[in-house]
Protein backbone atom coordinates (compact mmCIF):
# COMPACT_ATOMS: atom_id res chain seq x y z
CA UNK A 1 0.00 0.00 0.00
CA UNK A 2 3.01 2.37 1.00
CA UNK A 3 5.96 2.91 -1.40
CA UNK A 4 3.70 3.94 -4.16
CA UNK A 5 5.98 5.88 -6.56
CA UNK A 6 6.90 9.61 -5.81
CA UNK A 7 4.26 11.90 -7.45
CA UNK A 8 2.47 14.44 -6.43
CA UNK A 9 0.95 14.52 -3.01
CA UNK A 10 -2.73 13.85 -2.23
CA UNK A 11 -1.80 16.33 0.92
CA UNK A 12 -3.18 19.84 0.74
CA UNK A 13 -0.06 22.35 -0.25
CA UNK A 14 -0.98 24.26 2.96
CA UNK A 15 -0.50 20.93 4.75
CA UNK A 16 3.17 19.88 3.25
CA UNK A 17 4.59 22.84 3.47
CA UNK A 18 3.56 22.53 7.31
CA UNK A 19 5.16 19.51 7.69
CA UNK A 20 8.64 21.22 5.62
CA UNK A 21 8.44 23.89 8.11
CA UNK A 22 8.94 21.18 10.84
CA UNK A 23 11.88 18.84 9.22
CA UNK A 24 14.67 21.09 10.58
CA UNK A 25 13.69 20.66 13.86
CA UNK A 26 13.89 16.54 14.69
CA UNK A 27 16.78 14.12 13.39
CA UNK A 28 14.57 11.10 11.76
CA UNK A 29 11.53 11.98 9.19
CA UNK A 30 9.53 9.40 11.19
CA UNK A 31 9.47 11.95 14.40
CA UNK A 32 7.31 14.34 12.01
CA UNK A 33 4.46 11.74 11.97
CA UNK A 34 2.41 13.12 15.00
CA UNK A 35 2.84 16.76 13.73
CA UNK A 36 2.16 15.54 10.39
CA UNK A 37 -1.20 13.51 11.21
CA UNK A 38 -2.28 16.68 12.98
CA UNK A 39 -2.20 18.74 10.22
CA UNK A 40 -3.29 16.55 8.02
CA UNK A 41 -6.35 15.94 10.19
CA UNK A 42 -6.82 19.44 10.41
CA UNK A 43 -7.50 20.10 6.95
CA UNK A 44 -9.38 16.73 6.61
CA UNK A 45 -12.68 17.70 8.48
CA UNK A 46 -11.10 16.75 11.77
CA UNK A 47 -10.71 12.72 10.69
CA UNK A 48 -8.08 10.85 8.97
CA UNK A 49 -9.28 8.67 6.07
CA UNK A 50 -7.63 5.66 4.14
CA UNK A 51 -6.31 8.18 1.47
CA UNK A 52 -5.15 10.54 4.14
CA UNK A 53 -2.92 7.80 5.93
CA UNK A 54 -1.56 6.57 2.86
CA UNK A 55 -0.59 10.07 1.52
CA UNK A 56 1.31 10.97 4.82
CA UNK A 57 3.06 7.24 4.62
CA UNK A 58 4.12 7.85 1.36
CA UNK A 59 5.30 11.46 2.32
CA UNK A 60 7.21 10.08 5.57
CA UNK A 61 8.55 7.08 3.88
CA UNK A 62 6.42 4.66 6.64
CA UNK A 63 4.34 2.08 5.97
CA UNK A 64 0.88 2.77 5.56
CA UNK A 65 0.27 -0.16 8.64
CA UNK A 66 1.83 1.79 11.05
CA UNK A 67 1.26 4.94 10.51
CA UNK A 68 -2.34 2.88 10.74
CA UNK A 69 -1.16 1.66 14.24
CA UNK A 70 -0.04 4.92 14.97
CA UNK A 71 -3.16 6.80 14.24
CA UNK A 72 -5.49 4.02 16.19
CA UNK A 73 -3.41 4.57 19.29
CA UNK A 74 -3.99 8.17 19.69
CA UNK A 75 -7.30 9.73 21.30
CA UNK A 76 -7.01 12.53 19.14
CA UNK A 77 -6.86 11.08 15.71
CA UNK A 78 -10.13 10.06 14.33
CA UNK A 79 -10.44 7.20 11.64
CA UNK A 80 -14.19 7.91 11.14
CA UNK A 81 -16.05 10.99 9.97
CA UNK A 82 -16.48 12.86 13.09
CA UNK A 83 -19.22 16.37 13.43
CA UNK A 84 -17.99 19.74 11.95
CA UNK A 85 -18.21 20.86 16.10
CA UNK A 86 -16.48 18.19 18.31
CA UNK A 87 -17.95 17.97 22.27
CA UNK A 88 -15.32 16.21 24.57
CA UNK A 89 -16.56 15.84 27.72
CA UNK A 90 -14.82 15.16 30.51
CA UNK A 91 -15.96 12.41 32.84
CA UNK A 92 -13.02 11.53 35.09
CA UNK A 93 -13.03 11.70 38.36
CA UNK A 94 -12.77 15.65 39.29
CA UNK A 95 -15.66 16.60 36.82
CA UNK A 96 -17.45 12.96 37.66
CA UNK A 97 -17.88 14.70 41.42
CA UNK A 98 -19.11 18.09 39.85
CA UNK A 99 -22.04 16.68 38.19
CA UNK A 100 -20.41 15.88 34.52
CA UNK A 101 -23.12 12.27 34.02
CA UNK A 102 -25.56 15.10 34.32
CA UNK A 103 -23.62 16.88 31.45
CA UNK A 104 -23.71 13.74 29.57
CA UNK A 105 -26.74 12.95 29.39
CA UNK A 106 -28.10 16.39 28.55
CA UNK A 107 -25.50 16.29 25.43
CA UNK A 108 -27.11 12.79 24.47
CA UNK A 109 -30.81 14.42 24.43
CA UNK A 110 -29.89 17.46 23.23
CA UNK A 111 -27.81 16.22 20.64
CA UNK A 112 -29.75 13.55 20.01
CA UNK A 113 -27.16 10.73 19.39
CA UNK A 114 -25.02 9.20 21.62
CA UNK A 115 -21.54 8.98 21.99
CA UNK A 116 -18.92 8.56 18.58
CA UNK A 117 -22.20 9.06 16.70
CA UNK A 118 -22.64 12.35 14.31
CA UNK A 119 -25.78 14.55 14.22
CA UNK A 120 -27.49 13.78 10.91
CA UNK A 121 -26.77 17.22 9.71
CA UNK A 122 -23.28 16.73 10.21
CA UNK A 123 -22.76 19.33 12.60
CA UNK A 124 -21.58 17.73 15.90
CA UNK A 125 -19.88 14.65 17.39
CA UNK A 126 -19.48 14.46 20.93
CA UNK A 127 -17.32 11.74 23.45
CA UNK A 128 -16.71 11.82 27.16
CA UNK A 129 -13.21 12.07 27.40
CA UNK A 130 -10.79 11.16 30.21
CA UNK A 131 -9.04 14.13 32.58
CA UNK A 132 -8.25 17.19 30.37
CA UNK A 133 -6.33 18.72 32.93
CA UNK A 134 -8.98 21.43 33.71
CA UNK A 135 -10.33 20.28 37.22
CA UNK A 136 -10.50 23.18 38.89
CA UNK A 137 -12.84 24.40 36.64
CA UNK A 138 -15.14 21.37 36.46
CA UNK A 139 -17.55 20.24 34.93
CA UNK A 140 -15.64 21.17 31.42
CA UNK A 141 -15.85 20.28 27.98
CA UNK A 142 -13.29 21.00 25.32
CA UNK A 143 -14.91 21.97 21.93
CA UNK A 144 -13.21 22.15 19.17
CA UNK A 145 -9.90 23.83 20.44
CA UNK A 146 -11.44 25.68 23.22
CA UNK A 147 -11.98 24.75 26.87
CA UNK A 148 -15.45 26.34 28.32
CA UNK A 149 -14.78 25.49 32.10
CA UNK A 150 -17.25 25.88 35.21
CA UNK A 151 -20.32 24.45 33.00
CA UNK A 152 -23.73 23.99 33.67
CA UNK A 153 -26.60 22.56 31.92
CA UNK A 154 -27.72 25.96 30.97
CA UNK A 155 -23.81 27.19 29.79
CA UNK A 156 -23.78 23.83 28.17
CA UNK A 157 -27.13 24.15 26.05
CA UNK A 158 -25.93 28.06 24.80
CA UNK A 159 -22.58 26.44 23.71
CA UNK A 160 -24.32 24.15 21.45
CA UNK A 161 -26.96 26.41 20.02
CA UNK A 162 -23.98 28.29 19.02
CA UNK A 163 -22.21 26.08 16.86
CA UNK A 164 -23.46 26.66 13.06
CA UNK B 1 1.94 30.50 57.59
CA UNK B 2 2.33 33.15 55.39
CA UNK B 3 3.39 31.82 51.68
CA UNK B 4 6.22 33.41 49.37
CA UNK B 5 4.55 33.00 45.70
CA UNK B 6 7.38 31.82 44.19
CA UNK B 7 6.90 29.22 41.20
CA UNK B 8 3.39 31.59 41.05
CA UNK B 9 4.45 34.36 41.20
CA UNK B 10 3.87 35.78 37.46
CA UNK B 11 0.37 33.93 37.45
CA UNK B 12 -2.28 36.81 36.24
CA UNK B 13 0.78 39.16 35.25
CA UNK B 14 0.02 39.19 31.89
CA UNK B 15 3.03 40.44 30.49
CA UNK B 16 5.40 38.10 32.12
CA UNK B 17 4.93 36.01 28.63
CA UNK B 18 6.88 38.32 26.61
CA UNK B 19 10.70 38.11 27.29
CA UNK B 20 10.93 42.07 28.36
CA UNK B 21 8.02 42.01 30.82
CA UNK B 22 9.23 38.52 32.42
CA UNK B 23 13.06 39.77 33.12
CA UNK B 24 11.45 42.64 34.98
CA UNK B 25 10.90 40.01 38.17
CA UNK B 26 14.23 38.89 37.69
CA UNK B 27 13.69 36.74 34.74
CA UNK B 28 16.77 35.14 33.29
CA UNK B 29 18.83 36.17 35.48
CA UNK B 30 19.26 32.62 36.27
CA UNK B 31 20.62 31.52 33.08
CA UNK B 32 23.03 34.47 32.91
CA UNK B 33 24.39 33.06 35.47
CA UNK B 34 24.23 29.46 34.73
CA UNK B 35 26.25 30.22 31.35
CA UNK B 36 29.26 31.42 33.36
CA UNK B 37 28.92 28.26 35.32
CA UNK B 38 30.58 24.96 34.61
CA UNK B 39 28.21 22.23 33.80
CA UNK B 40 28.84 20.06 36.85
CA UNK B 41 29.09 23.33 39.05
CA UNK B 42 25.15 23.35 38.35
CA UNK B 43 24.24 19.83 38.56
CA UNK B 44 26.19 19.70 42.16
CA UNK B 45 23.57 22.95 43.01
CA UNK B 46 20.53 21.24 41.76
CA UNK B 47 21.73 18.03 43.63
CA UNK B 48 22.05 20.01 46.82
CA UNK B 49 19.04 21.64 46.03
CA UNK B 50 17.29 18.32 47.30
CA UNK B 51 14.77 18.85 43.80
CA UNK B 52 13.05 15.97 43.60
CA UNK B 53 10.94 15.03 40.22
CA UNK B 54 7.69 17.25 39.96
CA UNK B 55 5.98 14.70 37.60
CA UNK B 56 5.25 11.70 39.90
CA UNK B 57 7.95 9.73 41.26
CA UNK B 58 9.75 11.83 42.81
CA UNK B 59 13.37 10.94 41.37
CA UNK B 60 16.32 13.37 42.17
CA UNK B 61 16.61 15.97 39.66
CA UNK B 62 20.58 16.95 40.25
CA UNK B 63 21.26 13.01 40.17
CA UNK B 64 19.38 11.98 37.05
CA UNK B 65 21.38 14.68 35.21
CA UNK B 66 24.18 13.05 36.75
CA UNK B 67 23.89 9.70 34.65
CA UNK B 68 24.43 11.76 31.72
CA UNK B 69 27.82 11.39 29.76
CA UNK B 70 29.90 14.30 29.88
CA UNK B 71 31.24 16.11 26.92
CA UNK B 72 29.88 18.33 24.34
CA UNK B 73 30.22 17.61 20.70
CA UNK B 74 27.57 14.78 20.73
CA UNK B 75 23.60 14.81 20.21
CA UNK B 76 22.04 15.18 23.81
CA UNK B 77 18.39 16.54 24.58
CA UNK B 78 16.39 17.74 26.97
CA UNK B 79 12.61 16.29 27.06
CA UNK B 80 10.37 18.57 29.36
CA UNK B 81 7.46 16.35 30.38
CA UNK B 82 4.29 18.39 29.13
CA UNK B 83 2.07 15.50 28.97
CA UNK B 84 0.60 16.16 32.31
CA UNK B 85 -2.40 13.42 31.53
CA UNK B 86 -2.99 11.96 35.51
CA UNK B 87 -6.40 12.69 36.51
CA UNK B 88 -7.22 15.35 39.17
CA UNK B 89 -3.48 17.36 37.89
CA UNK B 90 -3.54 21.03 36.45
CA UNK B 91 -0.88 22.40 37.30
CA UNK B 92 1.80 22.79 34.60
CA UNK B 93 -0.72 23.87 32.44
CA UNK B 94 -0.89 26.96 34.96
CA UNK B 95 2.67 27.44 34.71
CA UNK B 96 2.50 27.52 31.26
CA UNK B 97 -0.43 29.66 30.45
CA UNK B 98 1.15 32.10 32.30
CA UNK B 99 4.88 32.21 33.05
CA UNK B 100 6.24 30.44 29.58
CA UNK B 101 9.29 31.87 30.32
CA UNK B 102 9.91 30.60 33.47
CA UNK B 103 9.78 26.77 31.87
CA UNK B 104 11.93 28.20 29.15
CA UNK B 105 14.58 29.83 31.22
CA UNK B 106 14.63 26.21 33.10
CA UNK B 107 14.91 24.18 30.11
CA UNK B 108 18.34 26.14 28.75
CA UNK B 109 19.72 26.18 32.43
CA UNK B 110 19.45 22.05 32.00
CA UNK B 111 20.86 22.07 28.44
CA UNK B 112 23.75 24.02 30.14
CA UNK B 113 24.02 21.80 32.78
CA UNK B 114 24.07 18.15 30.43
CA UNK B 115 25.80 19.86 27.63
CA UNK B 116 22.58 19.26 25.15
CA UNK B 117 21.63 21.55 22.79
CA UNK B 118 17.95 20.72 21.98
CA UNK B 119 14.96 21.10 24.59
CA UNK B 120 11.61 19.34 23.00
CA UNK B 121 8.48 20.47 25.08
CA UNK B 122 6.12 17.18 24.95
CA UNK B 123 2.92 18.77 25.46
CA UNK B 124 -0.17 16.98 25.44
CA UNK B 125 -2.08 17.25 22.42
CA UNK B 126 -5.56 18.80 24.37
CA UNK B 127 -3.57 21.83 25.73
CA UNK B 128 -4.19 24.26 22.85
CA UNK B 129 -3.79 27.15 24.73
CA UNK B 130 -0.60 26.85 26.71
CA UNK B 131 0.74 25.54 22.98
CA UNK B 132 -0.57 28.63 21.80
CA UNK B 133 1.73 30.91 24.46
CA UNK B 134 4.76 28.66 24.41
CA UNK B 135 5.03 28.94 20.76
CA UNK B 136 4.68 33.03 20.98
CA UNK B 137 7.25 32.82 23.72
CA UNK B 138 9.53 30.99 21.96
CA UNK B 139 9.58 32.45 18.98
CA UNK B 140 9.89 36.26 21.52
CA UNK B 141 13.10 34.42 23.22
CA UNK B 142 14.52 33.69 19.50
CA UNK B 143 14.24 37.36 18.43
CA UNK B 144 15.36 38.24 21.88
CA UNK B 145 18.77 36.55 21.67
CA UNK B 146 17.78 33.92 24.72
CA UNK B 147 17.42 30.70 22.22
CA UNK B 148 18.85 30.20 19.11
CA UNK B 149 23.26 30.17 17.82
CA UNK B 150 24.42 32.16 20.66
CA UNK B 151 22.00 31.96 24.34
CA UNK B 152 22.49 35.99 26.03
CA UNK B 153 25.39 35.98 23.93
CA UNK B 154 27.40 32.99 25.68
CA UNK B 155 28.42 30.93 22.50
CA UNK B 156 26.27 28.07 24.30
CA UNK B 157 23.39 27.17 21.52
CA UNK B 158 20.25 26.02 22.71
CA UNK B 159 17.16 25.63 20.30
CA UNK B 160 13.60 24.80 22.00
CA UNK B 161 11.01 23.06 19.64
CA UNK B 162 7.53 22.73 21.13
CA UNK B 163 5.62 18.46 19.95
CA UNK B 164 2.12 18.20 20.40
CA UNK B 165 0.76 14.95 22.04
CA UNK B 166 -2.07 13.31 20.57
CA UNK B 167 -4.19 11.82 23.39
CA UNK B 168 -2.48 9.18 25.09
CA UNK B 169 -1.57 9.17 29.25
CA UNK B 170 0.84 6.77 28.23
CA UNK B 171 2.90 9.29 26.57
CA UNK B 172 4.18 10.56 30.64
CA UNK B 173 5.58 7.41 31.09
CA UNK B 174 9.23 8.88 30.08
CA UNK B 175 9.66 5.91 27.56
CA UNK B 176 6.71 6.15 26.28
CA UNK B 177 6.87 9.98 25.66
CA UNK B 178 9.93 9.19 23.62
CA UNK B 179 8.70 6.56 21.88
CA UNK B 180 5.88 8.78 21.13
CA UNK B 181 7.97 11.56 20.23
CA UNK B 182 10.16 9.61 17.52
CA UNK B 183 6.68 9.06 15.24
CA UNK B 184 5.62 5.87 17.30
CA UNK B 185 2.98 4.23 19.06
CA UNK B 186 3.59 5.81 23.01
CA UNK B 187 4.67 2.19 24.18
CA UNK B 188 7.10 1.81 27.36
CA UNK B 189 10.72 0.53 26.73
CA UNK B 190 12.56 -1.94 28.57
CA UNK B 191 15.08 -0.42 30.99
CA UNK B 192 17.57 -0.23 31.00
CA UNK B 193 19.19 1.09 29.36
CA UNK B 194 17.65 4.36 31.00
CA UNK B 195 16.93 7.56 29.38
CA UNK B 196 20.10 9.76 30.53
CA UNK B 197 22.19 7.14 28.16
CA UNK B 198 19.69 5.56 25.15
CA UNK B 199 16.96 8.54 25.03
CA UNK B 200 15.50 10.41 22.37
CA UNK B 201 16.99 9.52 19.37
CA UNK B 202 19.08 6.85 20.43
CA UNK B 203 20.83 9.85 22.30
CA UNK B 204 21.96 11.07 26.17
CA UNK B 205 18.22 12.52 27.17
CA UNK B 206 17.18 14.06 30.45
CA UNK B 207 13.39 13.65 30.48
CA UNK B 208 12.08 16.25 33.33
CA UNK B 209 8.63 17.61 34.22
CA UNK B 210 7.38 21.10 33.59
CA UNK B 211 7.22 22.52 37.55
CA UNK B 212 10.55 20.39 38.28
CA UNK B 213 12.33 22.97 35.36
CA UNK B 214 10.66 25.62 37.01
CA UNK B 215 12.18 24.80 40.13
CA UNK B 216 15.33 24.76 38.37
CA UNK B 217 14.80 28.12 37.19
CA UNK B 218 14.83 29.91 41.16
CA UNK B 219 17.52 27.29 42.55
CA UNK B 220 20.33 28.98 39.98
CA UNK B 221 18.72 32.23 40.85
CA UNK B 222 18.34 32.20 44.63
CA UNK B 223 20.55 29.28 45.41
CA UNK B 224 20.40 25.85 46.79
CA UNK B 225 20.52 26.58 50.60
CA UNK B 226 17.66 28.60 50.00
CA UNK B 227 15.44 26.24 48.04
CA UNK B 228 16.43 23.40 50.67
CA UNK B 229 15.30 25.03 54.16
CA UNK B 230 11.86 25.42 52.29
CA UNK B 231 9.67 21.81 52.90
CA UNK B 232 9.83 19.33 55.60
CA UNK B 233 13.33 18.07 55.78
CA UNK B 234 16.12 17.78 53.75
CA UNK B 235 14.82 14.94 51.57
CA UNK B 236 11.54 17.09 50.82
CA UNK B 237 12.28 20.25 50.03
CA UNK B 238 11.48 23.04 48.07
CA UNK B 239 7.92 24.93 47.31
CA UNK B 240 5.13 23.32 45.69
CA UNK B 241 2.18 23.22 43.39
CA UNK B 242 -0.80 21.52 45.12
CA UNK B 243 -4.04 21.23 42.77
CA UNK B 244 -6.98 20.72 44.20
CA UNK B 245 -10.49 19.76 42.96
CA UNK B 246 -13.67 17.95 43.42
CA UNK B 247 -16.02 18.64 47.13
CA UNK B 248 -14.09 22.01 48.01
CA UNK B 249 -15.27 25.37 47.94
CA UNK B 250 -12.39 27.02 45.52
CA UNK B 251 -10.66 24.35 43.78
CA UNK B 252 -7.26 25.20 42.07
CA UNK B 253 -3.76 25.05 42.16
CA UNK B 254 -2.06 26.68 45.53
CA UNK B 255 1.34 27.08 46.11
CA UNK B 256 2.89 25.93 49.52
CA UNK B 257 6.26 24.82 51.21
CA UNK B 258 6.39 20.94 50.29
CA UNK B 259 4.83 18.67 53.34
CA UNK B 260 1.82 21.12 54.00
CA UNK B 261 -0.56 19.32 56.10
CA UNK B 262 -3.93 18.32 53.86
CA UNK B 263 -5.84 19.83 56.60
CA UNK B 264 -4.16 23.42 55.39
CA UNK B 265 -4.45 22.95 52.00
CA UNK B 266 -8.43 22.13 52.66
CA UNK B 267 -8.74 25.27 54.87
CA UNK B 268 -6.42 27.61 52.19
CA UNK B 269 -8.92 26.71 49.82
CA UNK B 270 -12.41 26.99 51.52
CA UNK B 271 -12.90 24.02 53.35
CA UNK B 272 -15.46 21.18 52.00
CA UNK B 273 -17.93 22.22 49.21
CA UNK B 274 -20.99 23.40 51.34
CA UNK B 275 -19.62 22.66 54.68
CA UNK B 276 -20.49 18.74 53.85
CA UNK B 277 -17.90 15.99 55.59
CA UNK B 278 -15.00 14.54 54.00
CA UNK B 279 -15.04 11.31 53.33
CA UNK B 280 -11.52 10.50 51.11
CA UNK B 281 -8.81 12.06 49.93
CA UNK B 282 -6.97 11.37 46.74
CA UNK B 283 -3.50 13.22 47.75
CA UNK B 284 -1.56 12.89 44.45
CA UNK B 285 -3.36 11.86 41.22
CA UNK B 286 -5.23 9.21 39.85
CA UNK B 287 -2.47 6.51 40.71
CA UNK B 288 -2.50 7.36 44.57
CA UNK B 289 -4.25 5.72 47.03
CA UNK B 290 -7.32 7.15 48.35
CA UNK B 291 -6.87 8.95 51.85
CA UNK B 292 -9.95 8.61 55.02
CA UNK B 293 -11.07 11.78 56.68
CA UNK B 294 -8.65 10.30 59.59
CA UNK B 295 -6.08 10.77 57.76
CA UNK B 296 -6.40 14.64 57.51
CA UNK B 297 -3.55 15.50 59.15
CA UNK B 298 -1.02 14.18 57.12
CA UNK B 299 1.89 15.93 55.80
CA UNK B 300 1.58 16.62 52.29
CA UNK B 301 5.62 15.77 50.72
CA UNK B 302 7.14 12.33 49.49
CA UNK B 303 8.08 10.47 52.30
CA UNK B 304 5.24 11.35 54.94
CA UNK B 305 2.58 9.93 52.00
CA UNK B 306 4.84 6.51 51.40
CA UNK B 307 4.77 6.03 54.68
CA UNK B 308 1.05 6.11 54.87
CA UNK B 309 0.76 3.77 52.04
CA UNK B 310 0.05 6.37 49.28
CA UNK B 311 2.05 9.22 47.41
CA UNK B 312 2.67 12.68 46.24
CA UNK B 313 2.71 12.16 43.30
CA UNK B 314 1.66 15.36 41.03
CA UNK B 315 0.07 16.75 43.93
CA UNK B 316 -3.30 16.35 42.48
CA UNK B 317 -5.30 16.49 45.24
CA UNK B 318 -8.94 14.99 44.65
CA UNK B 319 -11.54 15.23 47.86
CA UNK B 320 -14.62 13.17 47.97
CA UNK B 321 -17.53 14.33 50.00
CA UNK B 322 -19.65 12.21 52.58
CA UNK B 323 -22.06 11.85 49.60
CA UNK B 324 -19.94 10.34 47.52
CA UNK B 325 -19.51 6.57 46.54
CA UNK B 326 -16.09 5.60 46.70
CA UNK B 327 -16.73 2.57 44.78
CA UNK B 328 -18.25 4.59 41.91
CA UNK B 329 -15.58 7.11 42.55
CA UNK B 330 -12.36 4.12 42.59
CA UNK B 331 -14.34 2.50 38.83
CA UNK B 332 -14.23 5.82 37.37
CA UNK B 333 -10.80 5.49 37.77
CA UNK B 334 -10.51 1.79 36.76
CA UNK B 335 -12.43 2.68 33.77
CA UNK B 336 -9.38 5.36 32.84
CA UNK B 337 -6.60 2.73 33.52
CA UNK B 338 -7.87 -0.34 31.59
CA UNK B 339 -8.90 2.58 28.51
CA UNK B 340 -5.25 4.22 28.94
CA UNK B 341 -3.04 0.26 29.52
CA UNK B 342 -1.29 0.39 26.27
CA UNK B 343 -1.87 -3.12 26.02
CA UNK B 344 1.81 -4.08 25.95
CA UNK B 345 2.15 -6.33 28.84
CA UNK B 346 -0.45 -8.85 30.04
CA UNK B 347 -0.70 -7.67 33.86
CA UNK B 348 -1.21 -4.66 33.32
CA UNK B 349 -3.59 -5.06 29.70
CA UNK B 350 -5.72 -7.80 31.60
CA UNK B 351 -5.49 -6.93 35.09
CA UNK B 352 -6.91 -3.43 34.63
CA UNK B 353 -9.68 -4.63 32.73
CA UNK B 354 -10.97 -6.78 35.43
CA UNK B 355 -10.64 -4.69 38.10
CA UNK B 356 -13.05 -2.50 36.04
CA UNK B 357 -15.44 -5.15 35.25
CA UNK B 358 -15.59 -6.59 38.94
CA UNK B 359 -16.06 -3.21 40.48
CA UNK B 360 -18.85 -2.16 37.77
CA UNK B 361 -20.35 -5.25 38.62
CA UNK B 362 -20.29 -4.26 42.70
CA UNK B 363 -22.19 -0.29 41.64
CA UNK B 364 -24.48 -1.71 39.76
CA UNK B 365 -25.78 -3.94 42.31
CA UNK B 366 -24.69 -7.33 41.03
CA UNK B 367 -21.64 -8.04 43.18
CA UNK B 368 -21.32 -10.34 46.25
CA UNK B 369 -19.37 -10.11 48.97
CA UNK B 370 -16.59 -12.70 47.72
CA UNK B 371 -15.88 -9.82 44.93
CA UNK B 372 -13.85 -7.41 47.75
CA UNK B 373 -12.52 -10.72 48.62
CA UNK B 374 -11.45 -10.96 44.74
CA UNK B 375 -10.17 -6.99 44.19
CA UNK B 376 -8.26 -8.00 47.01
CA UNK B 377 -6.54 -11.34 45.00
CA UNK B 378 -6.25 -9.53 41.40
CA UNK B 379 -4.35 -5.75 43.09
CA UNK B 380 -0.98 -7.76 43.95
CA UNK B 381 -1.11 -9.47 40.46
CA UNK B 382 -1.50 -6.13 38.58
CA UNK B 383 1.57 -3.86 40.01
CA UNK B 384 5.08 -4.60 39.63
CA UNK B 385 5.20 -6.80 36.85
CA UNK B 386 5.48 -4.81 33.82
CA UNK B 387 7.53 -2.42 31.64
CA UNK B 388 6.01 0.89 33.09
CA UNK B 389 4.39 1.78 36.22
CA UNK B 390 0.65 2.26 34.87
CA UNK B 391 -0.28 -1.26 36.41
CA UNK B 392 0.77 0.15 40.07
CA UNK B 393 -0.67 3.35 39.66
CA UNK B 394 -4.36 1.62 38.31
CA UNK B 395 -3.96 -1.14 41.26
CA UNK B 396 -3.52 1.81 43.93
CA UNK B 397 -6.64 3.16 43.52
CA UNK B 398 -8.33 -0.48 44.07
CA UNK B 399 -6.09 -1.78 46.39
CA UNK B 400 -6.92 1.87 48.74
CA UNK B 401 -10.60 1.05 48.26
CA UNK B 402 -10.46 -2.25 49.80
CA UNK B 403 -8.11 -1.74 52.59
CA UNK B 404 -9.82 1.26 53.97
CA UNK B 405 -13.61 0.98 53.04
CA UNK B 406 -13.62 -2.78 52.58
CA UNK B 407 -15.67 -3.49 55.72
CA UNK B 408 -18.43 -0.33 54.41
CA UNK B 409 -18.65 -2.05 50.86
CA UNK B 410 -19.32 -5.78 52.36
CA UNK B 411 -21.96 -3.99 54.46
CA UNK B 412 -23.30 -2.40 51.70
CA UNK B 413 -23.47 -5.76 49.44
CA UNK B 414 -25.14 -7.63 52.73
CA UNK B 415 -27.63 -5.16 52.64
CA UNK B 416 -28.27 -5.25 48.63
CA UNK B 417 -27.85 -0.89 48.70
CA UNK B 418 -25.82 -0.64 45.46
CA UNK B 419 -26.00 1.15 43.27
CA UNK B 420 -26.23 3.96 45.92
CA UNK B 421 -28.39 6.87 45.51
CA UNK B 422 -26.81 9.84 43.89
CA UNK B 423 -26.92 13.36 44.99
CA UNK B 424 -27.53 14.89 42.09
CA UNK B 425 -24.62 18.15 41.66
CA UNK B 426 -27.40 20.10 39.62
CA UNK B 427 -30.70 21.16 40.18
CA UNK B 428 -32.30 20.25 37.04
CA UNK B 429 -35.86 20.63 38.05
CA UNK B 430 -38.73 18.67 37.36
CA UNK B 431 -37.73 19.68 33.18
CA UNK B 432 -35.22 16.83 32.80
Amino acid sequence: MSGSPAGPSRLPAEVLAGIEALRPRYPTEEALLLPALHLAQAANGGWLSHEVIEAVATLLNLPASSVGGVVSFYDMFHEHPVGRHRVRLCTNLSCQLRGADQLAGLLERELGVGPDEVTPDGRCSWVEFECLGSCDTAPMAMVDDDYHENLTPDRLRQILKGLA
Amino acid sequence: MATERVLTRNVGRASARTVRGYRESGGYEALARALKMQPEEIVEEVKKSGLRGRGGAGFPCGAKWSFVPRGAGRPKYIVCNADESEPGTFKDRLLMEHDPHQLIEGCVIAGKAVEANTTYIYIRGEYTQATRVLEEAIRDAYDQGVLGSSVLGSGFRHDVYVHRGAGAYICGEETGLLESLEGRRGQPRVKPPFPAVVGAFGAPTVINNVETLCCVTHILQRGADWFRAIGTDERNTGPKLYAISGHVERPGTYEYPIGVPFQELLDGCGGMYKGRALKAFIPGGASAPMLTAAERGIRMDFDTLAKAGSMLGSAAVIVMDETTCVVRAALRLARFFAHESCGQCTPCREGTNWMRIVLERIECGAGSESDVDLLAHVVPNVGGISLCALGDAAQGPVRSLVQKFGDEIRDNLRNHRYPLPRVPFFDLGAAS
